[in-house]
């Protein structure tokens, strides 16, 4: 062989196509099937030892299995994973909002449904009265945060277990996005409930959600 | 002529318990061990409680079988028995009935003739742990394992169903292309040891070759055993060669059964395996025999003491010995069905005419002309 190094790969990547002919022990199968026996063996074993090995306590810290076992254990998320919607609230509980409409704008699924209303204070320029989000349609783009002037509406609640026994279940009306998890499971939403300021600043306060410790270094 | 009744039922009921339990293992091995060959945790759920006070330490028990995933074949008889049980207006009621019948009773069958332990002194008397001594045991074995297969195609005919006949038409393709080789490759078995009855075969392993290696069949017809091996696996319709079933091609001859009907095919299968782990171990691996132990007792190559053994302490070797060597071959044809993917049908028949069927063929030639070498010096 000649040439540089990229060369030669050159070359390798060109004839990648074309077919060595087997050598009869090949043929056989039988290397193949050994070398494909001795990999899922070795696993087997392995994984058997540590199972039983983690029932007397020793070699935690070797997993056993890949398997997360749902609905007890929870995959552990990223902070920056986009999850489900917020509103974030002013000191005074009312939505940090203005109703710009730009997220409702930009939005490529077309989920959200913004009905503006005044504001009192001349410094800010409006406020919702209603903001609904159809989780049904929305495809976690993402893009309504970035859009969003006000850092009013962001996707750091870290809840992903989203689901709805009917099409309206599916949505988000303002009380569960300005208190996301208020809202039991059987309760239907109430799609474009329209409040005003006061009783924005009657809804109890929202805890901030819970973020996921940053990974350890790998 | 009551007790000998008795004592045959006794027979019986050991070895049908016996395979029918370890083909009800299976599911639960399939489930298990596929899910560490893959890393994963498998079945862990199924488990019941009992409602009543007293049976806290049952309940206990029960978490812990459901947590180890064993439950889970007791909820497949469950579902499969409370399942509809649907005929197709185009299948015949009585043959679709007949099928699944036909395929397990065969293959149940066949474990008649298969020793599972040396003959047992009791109560004065010589009890052969075997079913049935037939002195042509190696052939009968063979002719129920192929009727077997009518069960198969017979499903796949009367379903009115192309898929299913389709996979009744591959199963009688396969049964031919691998019967053949079945047989042949054989033969140098029974020419080494001179005889068809597996309880004699099985005694004639338990010699010492050069005084040291166990006369076992795999280290006198290593070639024979590969090529059995292969065509036996292709016996079982399992993956690598599930070509009747081929459930992402045609869904496979049972495509039409449902309920306990689907069930009986589904335990022919693990009874089939079980039928060719126990016929590799009594043709190969010297069935019952334990190396180096002798009904005198152990004698081990580098002294010359012998350590004297009972009858039934040597009785209970032999059984531990067949079982654990069965359920070894077991473990080894599950991890070859999770390991490889299915042949191509030409490929199939490729490996089973142009491989199995001349290696076999020279088997027996080279087979003869050791035997012609050997004379005289073979034990």
């Amino acid at each position: 062989m000649s040439g540089t190094l990229s060369e030669r790969l050159l070359h390798r990547l060109r004839d990648a196509h074309k077919r060595r002919p087997l050598t009869w022990w090949e043929r056989s199968y039988l290397p193949a099937i050994a070398q494909g026996l001795w990999l899922t063996s070795t696993h087997f074993w392995r994984n058997l030892f540590l199972h039983v090995a983690h029932r007397v306590g020793l070699f935690r810290h070797l997993p056993a299995a890949v398997t997360i076992q749902y609905p007890d254990e929870q995959r552990r998320t990223e902070r920056r994973l986009r999850t489900r919607h917020r509103l974030t609230r002013r000191d005074d509980g009312t939505p940090r909002c203005v109703a710009c409409m730009m997220c409702e704008t930009v939005c490529p699924a077309r989920c959200i449904y913004i009905v503006a209303g005044e504001h009192p204070d001349p410094n800010v320029e409006k406020v919702p009265k209603s903001f609904d989000i159809d989780l049904g349609k929305c495809i976690y783009c993402g893009y309504c945060v970035e859009a969003c002037p006000e850092d009013a509406i962001r996707m750091d609640t870290q809840r992903h277990d989203i689901a709805a026994y009917t099409r309206d279940g599916m949505w988000l009306d303002i009380k569960e996005l300005l208190r996301p998890g208020s809202r039991q499971p059987a309760e239907p939403p109430q799609k474009f409930v329209q409040l005003e300021l006061s009783e924005f600043r009657a809804l109890p306060p929202t805890p901030e959600p819970q973020q996921p410790a940053d990974a350890p270094p790998a | 002529m009551i007790a000998e009744l008795a004592i045959k039922l006794g027979v019986c009921a050991l070895v049908l318990g016996g395979v029918l339990n370890f083909a009800g293992m299976q599911t639960w091995l399939e489930r298990k061990q596929s899910a560490l060959m893959q890393d994963r945790i498998g079945a862990n759920r199924a488990y019941f409680t009992l409602p009543w006070r007293w049976a806290a330490p049952i309940n206990w028990l029960l978490r812990k079988l459901g947590g180890l995933g064993i439950l889970n074949a007791l909820a497949d008889v469950v579902k499969l028995l409370t399942k509809e049980d649907f005929i197709p207006a185009a299948g015949d009621r009585f043959l679709h009935t007949l099928a699944p019948w036909l395929s397990v009773f065969f293959a149940l069958v066949a474990f008649a003739a298969i020793p599972i332990g040396p003959p047992v002194e009791l109560f004065g008397r010589s009890i052969p742990l075997q079913v049935a001594n037939i002195n042509a045991g190696l052939l009968v074995v063979l002719a129920l394992a192929s009727i077997g297969t009518y069960g198969v195609i017979l499903a796949g005919m009367v379903s009115g169903n192309n898929l299913s006949t389709l996979g009744g038409l591959r199963a009688a393709s396969q049964m031919l292309a691998y019967e053949i080789a079945l047989g042949v490759s054989l033969v140098g078995v029974v020419m080494w040891y001179g005889t068809l009855d597996l309880q004699v075969l099985v005694e004639r392993q338990g010699a010492l070759l050069w005084g040291w290696l166990p006369h076992w069949g795999i280290f006198v017809q290593p070639v024979g055993c590969l090529v059995f091996m292969t065509a036996a696996l292709a016996e079982t319709k399992r993956v690598p060669f599930d070509l009747p079933e081929a459930e992402p091609e045609i869904i496979g001859y049972f495509t039409e059964y449902s309920g306990m009907k689907f069930g009986l095919f589904f335990l022919t299968d693990f009874v089939e395996v079980v039928l060719v782990a126990a016929l590799t171990t009594t043709l190969f691996f010297g069935g019952w025999q334990v190396p180096y132990l002798s009904p005198a007792g152990w004698q081990f190559p580098w002294s010359q003491a012998v350590l004297p053994v009972s009858n039934l302490a040597y009785v209970v070797w032999g059984l531990v010995s067949f079982t654990a060597k069965v359920v070894a071959f077991i473990w080894f044809f599950m991890l070859i069905r999770w390991t490889l993917p299915r042949f191509r049908y030409d490929q199939l028949m490729d490996l089973g005419w142009k491989t199995l069927f001349p290696l076999a063929l020279v088997n027996i030639a080279v087979t003869g002309v050791l035997i012609m070498l050997a004379r005289g010096s073979a034990p």
